[in-house]
């Protein structure tokens, strides 16, 4: 498996780090209710197909990767760094 | 403060020539991080003016005379071989000099000896002077650029002599090869 990192180009498996599904990018209001905390943290839906999930180059540029790939295919269809999507904080 | 020497984490360690490429330890001398702030890489272009160089772009170097400018990372340059001018509010600037150990690899099997450490290709049609890269070696983190006739190997000091073995066994076992 090989991920395209954005700035480091196409990369071998073996330099990322998975941390988890994309959903721990949308972390509840701290005043939110216990149910929407619970589900951020353990609730993943187990989808076959496309999926989105979190990735660190961790042997490369250290940055932090949205990557959607699907699970079926084993196709990965794009690579994005976290700190370039919209409206993210730089 | 007492006079402290200056040591390289390889101090004493010679060259390694072997089927016409050599490995040899490199002192860099001083190595400045510089981390721009956000929105401050014009300002840090204008202090690096009397240098030379401009803060490069992802996977380039910018080198003048003795100076050199490495991308590691986003929003992160090591400045090589050039005091680090006042960067004031613009950017983050550390002294990292004692922290990084360099190796210079040379020669007719650069690109031979890297392909048994490193997935990137080295050829210099792949991987030519003026280009970086963060990958790793073997296991560990490195930043490698090419100069001309040569690629420059960083790693962290803590990891220099795995390095340097890593980097030796390689140039061995395909010098065993080529029955030198």
């Amino acid at each position: 498996m090989r991920l395209t990192c954005p700035l480091c180009g196409p990369r071998d498996r073996r330099e990322f780090y998975y941390y988890g599904a994309e959903d721990y990018l949308h972390r509840p209001a701290p005043d939110a209710p216990i149910e929407a905390w619970d589900d951020h943290l353990h609730l993943r839906t187990n989808l076959a197909g496309v999926i989105k999930d979190l990735w660190y180059h961790e042997g490369g540029c250290a940055s932090w990767l949205l990557v959607t790939r699907n699970t079926i295919t084993h196709e990965v269809l794009s690579v994005e760094r976290v700190a370039d999507r919209k409206g993210a904080s730089a | 403060m007492p006079e402290l020497i200056a040591k390289t984490a390889l101090d004493g360690q010679g060259a390694l020539t072997l089927i016409g490429t050599t490995l040899a330890p490199v002192d860099l001398g001083i190595i400045t991080s510089i981390a721009p702030f956000a929105g401050q890489v014009k300002a840090i272009d204008t202090a690096l003016k009397p240098l030379g160089l401009s803060f490069p772009p992802p996977n380039t170097t910018a080198a003048s005379g003795a100076a050199r400018l490495v991308w590691t990372g986003p929003d992160q340059a090591l400045l090589i071989g050039a005091d680090a001018p006042d960067l004031g509010t613009a950017a983050a600037t550390t002294d990292q000099s004692g922290g990084w150990s360099a190796l210079r690899l040379s020669g007719a099997r650069v690109a031979d000896v890297m392909a048994r450490l490193c997935p990137l290709d080295f050829r210099p049609s792949a991987f030519a002077p003026g280009q970086a890269a963060r990958a790793q070696l073997g296991h560990m983190n490195a930043v490698f650029w090419a100069e001309k006739d040569a690629l420059m190997i960083l790693t962290f000091r803590s990891m220099a002599q795995t390095a340097w073995d890593e980097c030796a066994h390689a140039l061995t076992a395909l010098a065993a090869r080529a029955g030198a």
